[in-house]
């Protein structure tokens, strides 16, 4: 990382009581083939710092992408002038937040890295996977990408702390849409779920040179499939809607400025409140989540969180009893809760919030094979296509791409447009049987939305194929 | 600004080589971003950020990229010329492109803004006297926001703004809160100070028990902010060209099968009275309305350059995702003084959440009731309503089902600010809809 820099910082830091550089470097590069057209190569190369200060008990920022000794000075400035007017009108004195300063690193593991294959190979593997869609007239858009990112990142505070990262994400992606009449169906990839830290090996661990006949093939079935039945009826979640179903009704309802109110303006409340961790029954026995950070082949695996706190794997919910929040060092000074190292930025230009990082469903006992056959009168559904929750995150309704009865304890007939809807604070508590390894699948989620000013964020998520009992199910039109 | 933007394009132009040609945007704010909870300050800062897009075209072949530039001229131009490098190194390992279409008639623009905008810690005082006693929480976001386009024949385009955008809700308890915003481009207090005491006065009804209904079907009003967050989802795929000639829009119905909503449900972009830029980023300029909806029956689609290249259609200047920026819907003939009384009995909805397709094919989309929503009785509201989810086809909703419009129609400027500072905008009536489907 750039030492002059760290040098420049430590010339621009004003005499307060303290000060950070947060510098983001992050390079991505977008290739795209549609309807086997190569679609514009596109790039982007974003740099910059946010400088904070604490003063007084005040907090302020400075997002700049001039990174000149002049460029920071006017940061640090504009910084300092936020703190002293946020003194003793903030919703905490920020002077009891400082630490001893954090020293440490973290690299994304590649064994493929993204730039040691040309750019016409990768060019070359998308025309083919595109070619392979387009299985059938009725096929009318069919398209593959591969969406890579770089970033590094640089914690440097006034007293000394040095923290560097090193982050490499690829994000893989088909999808088939097929049409008739008035009718249109599309299948994925699993949206883009299958978004994980490393380099091109990604790719043969989540199977994308050998889905894309597949998704034609589903898409061409949901066609002319019947819609899915209404009913009260057992629901097994593949994993590619699990991790949006553990995002969406724990993930979200665990953050902990939800809980103390931050985001009542835009992205909402919680039901859960501070005295529910310890004791409060979130799920059957059978549900764990976890927050890990540490699994290298994970979406947001990472070393530090963007407020420099070290990260660990903790349990936010053990044996179905909430144990842990989601809340990064200001947050839990705040609501004296126990939280995990999850304050985290979208980039240089946005101030830390407590975000989902890995969010992980822990693996059960039981088999697929062993949860259909368990099953009377169900519907197993994959891939997530439509999510609704309401701002405190419990009444949700969710839909799928893909539905298949289950009669009898057999997989029978396909279904279009299968929905589902409950509530979180009674859903978990339905969760009947939970899949062994064999069935999870490491995923994420590349574009959460939350935070004023607003910020897109990275989250991942692995889980195994879940079985839930009497669940309100419907269909389209 | 616009001078340093300029200044850039023409160091690119006389940097090209023979025939190459190039397009390239700007974007740039200088915000002040102060977040609000509990009528305190939780987060308050300034964020600087420019960026350039350049794509480089020879023959077919053309590659892009976008960067981060400093401000400071001579260094950002050498980094703009390090980019023209990588990109003519790039040009020979891609394909030449099919749908490769960008303006060759010169039209430049020029919108000036002018910088009236109160002092930071003017707005920051306000709002936290507004929150005084009261249980506040919002964003105050406010500055300069500047967009540029230029390209090798010389054509140059300039807009800049300078707007605040305050947007935060007053709290009760629990999930019972009033939303309100306040933007523009001068800071009036006395209009502020309306919006705040308007805000308490709901507040004083969010204080009575709470109204529950059963699931079922109801009348209700839609202000036009709820209206908003649905034309929000209707801009997901339903005008754009490439969906419509993929199928993918949600509004197939209407162009397959010939079904119309209501006769009085008149849409269009409508840049000329928008905030929006009125260029795009291959160069052409919008022209000031596009009909997407007339009288019940679609109209026309939004086309950007590359899909008027790929369908063999005119472009009408739509950005690439050929989603309406400045949408407006036409006013209809209720008074808005004579809402409740026309609502007799129902739910008055201020706000609406989190909305989606549930079933894409009829358009059916899915959300929740938030902020202050009311049950209605008699044209008297009575009491706050708990939160809802509905599940409704437009089809029905803004079609067999709408009762009418209001008169009056309320300008909305967008308070998004992923990435950047949006100038997006609408202007919007509130619909009278009969027997919306409630579901949970």
């Amino acid at each position: 990382m750039d030492v002059r820099l760290a040098e420049r910082f430590r010339q621009a830091v004003p005499p307060v009581d303290f000060c950070s550089l947060r510098y983001v470097r992050e390079r991505s590069e977008y290739l795209a083939v549609r309807q086997d057209v190569v679609q514009p190569f596109a790039t982007s190369e974003d740099s910059g710092a946010m400088l904070t200060v604490y003063a007084g008990g005040g907090m302020g920022y400075a997002a700049t992408s001039d990174l000149s000794l002049s460029g920071l000075r006017r940061a640090a400035e504009q910084a300092h002038d936020w703190a002293r007017l946020s003194a003793r009108q903030s919703v905490l004195d920020f002077a009891q937040l400082i630490v001893a300063p954090p020293h440490g690193e973290y690299g994304s593991v590649e064994r493929q890295p993204w730039p040691s294959v040309p750019l016409s190979e990768k060019i070359d593997l998308l025309r083919g996977e595109c070619a392979r869609l387009k299985t059938d007239d009725r096929i009318v858009d069919w398209e593959t990408s591969l969406w890579h990112t770089a970033v590094d990142t640089l914690y440097l505070t006034a007293d000394g702390g040095h923290v560097e990262q090193r982050f490499r994400y690829l994000v893989p992606m088909l999808s088939a849409t097929a049409n008739a009449g008035a009718e249109t169906q599309t299948r994925t990839f699993s949206g883009r779920g299958f978004c994980r830290q490393g380099g091109m090996e990604i790719l043969e661990h989540v199977g994308f040179r050998t889905a894309a006949p597949r998704i034609a093939q589903e898409a061409l079935q949901l066609l002319v499939a019947p819609n899915c039945p209404s009913g009260t009826m057992d629901v097994l979640l593949a994993p590619d809607q699990v991790i949006l179903q553990v995002h969406e009704s724990v993930g979200h309802p665990l953050e902990l400025d939800r809980i103390l109110g931050d985001e009542r303006n835009y992205a909402g409340t919680s039901f859960v409140t501070p005295d529910m961790f310890g004791t409060y029954r979130y799920g059957s026995d059978l549900l764990n989540i976890t927050f890990d950070p540490t699994n290298p082949e994970q979406f947001v695996s990472y070393g530090f969180d963007d407020d420099g706190q070290p990260a660990r794997r903790e349990y936010l919910i053990r044996n179905g009893i909430l144990q842990r929040a989601l809340g990064g060092r200001t947050s839990q000074i705040r609501a004296n809760v126990p939280g995990v190292a999850n304050a985290r930025a979208s980039s240089w230009n946005r101030p830390p919030i407590d975000r989902m990082a890995n969010i992980n469903l822990e693996a059960g006992n039981a088999s697929l094979d062993e949860m259909i056959a368990a099953v009377e009168h169900g519907i197993y559904m994959r891939t997530n296509c439509s999510w609704s929750i309401d701002d405190s995150r419990n009444k949700f309704q969710f839909g799928c791409e893909w539905g298949q009865l289950i009669e009898g304890g057999r997989l029978t007939a396909v279904v279009k447009n299968p929905n589902y809807r409950g509530i979180s604070a009674t859903f978990w508590r339905s969760l009947a049987m939970v899949g062994n390894r064999d069935t999870v699948e490491i995923m994420g989620t590349p574009n959460c939305g939350k935070g004023e000013p607003n910020q897109v964020m990275r989250t991942g998520h692995a889980a195994p194929a879940c079985l839930f009992a009497n669940v309100e199910v419907f269909g389209g039109e | 600004m616009q001078d340093y933007f300029y200044a850039l394009a023409d160091a690119i132009t006389t940097s090209l080589h023979a025939d190459e040609f190039y397009t390239c945007t700007f974007h740039a704010e200088d915000s002040d971003f102060v977040r609000f909870n509990r009528s305190a300050i939780r987060q308050a800062g300034t964020v600087v950020q420019r960026f350039l897009a350049l794509d480089l075209i020879h023959d077919r072949r053309h590659a892009g990229a976008e960067i981060a530039l400093s401000g400071d001229f001579d260094s950002d131009r050498g980094r703009i010329g390090e980019l023209l490098t990588e990109l003519r190194e790039q040009l020979p390992y891609l394909p030449e492109d099919p749908h490769l279409l960008y303006a060759t008639t010169v039209h430049s623009t020029v919108q000036q803004g002018e910088n009236r905008l109160p002092d930071r810690a003017d707005a920051v005082a306000a709002v936290l006297d507004a929150g005084s006693g009261r249980d506040l929480v919002g964003i105050y976001a406010a500055g300069g926001i500047y967009a540029g386009f230029a390209n090798a024949l010389g054509q140059r385009n300039w807009f800049e703004s300078f707007t605040f955008n305050c947007d935060w809700s007053v709290y009760y308890q629990r999930d019972k809160a009033v939303k309100t915003s306040y933007a523009g481009f001068v800071w009036d207090p006395t209009v502020f100070m309306r919006k705040v005491t308007e805000a308490a006065e709901q507040l004083e009804v969010l204080k009575r028990p709470p109204h529950s209904i059963p699931p079922g079907r109801y009348r209700v009003y839609l202000a036009p902010a709820a209206l908003y967050d649905i034309l929000e989802m209707l801009a997901w795929s339903g005008f754009g060209l490439k969906d419509h000639r993929t199928k993918q829009t949600t509004l197939l119905k209407m162009v397959e099968e010939g079904v119309h909503l209501h006769p009085a449900v008149t849409l269009r972009e409508n840049t000329r009275d928008g905030v929006s830029p009125n260029f795009q980023a291959a160069g052409f300029i919008r022209p000031d309305q596009v009909t997407l909806i007339e009288a019940g029956v679609f109209h026309d689609c939004l086309v950007s350059p590359r899909s008027a290249k790929e369908y063999e259609v005119p472009t009408n200047g739509a950005s690439i995702a050929e989603a309406p920026e400045s949408v407006e819907m036409a006013a209809g003939d209720i008074a808005r003084d004579e809402v409740l009384q026309r609502l007799d009995t129902g739910v008055y909805i201020n706000n609406l959440w989190y909305l989606n397709y549930s079933d894409r094919s009829a358009c059916r989309i899915t959300g929740m009731t938030r902020f202050a929503t009311f049950w209605v009785e008699g044209g008297v509201i009575q009491a706050p309503l708990s939160v809802m989810r509905f599940d409704e086809s437009i089809y029905r909703l803004l079609g067999e089902h709408l009762l009418g419009l209001t008169a009056e129609r309320d300008f909305i400027l967008d308070p998004s600010t992923y990435h950047e500072r949006s100038t997006g905008s609408s202007r919007l009536p509130g619909p009278l809809v009969e027997q919306v489907n409630f579901t949970l």
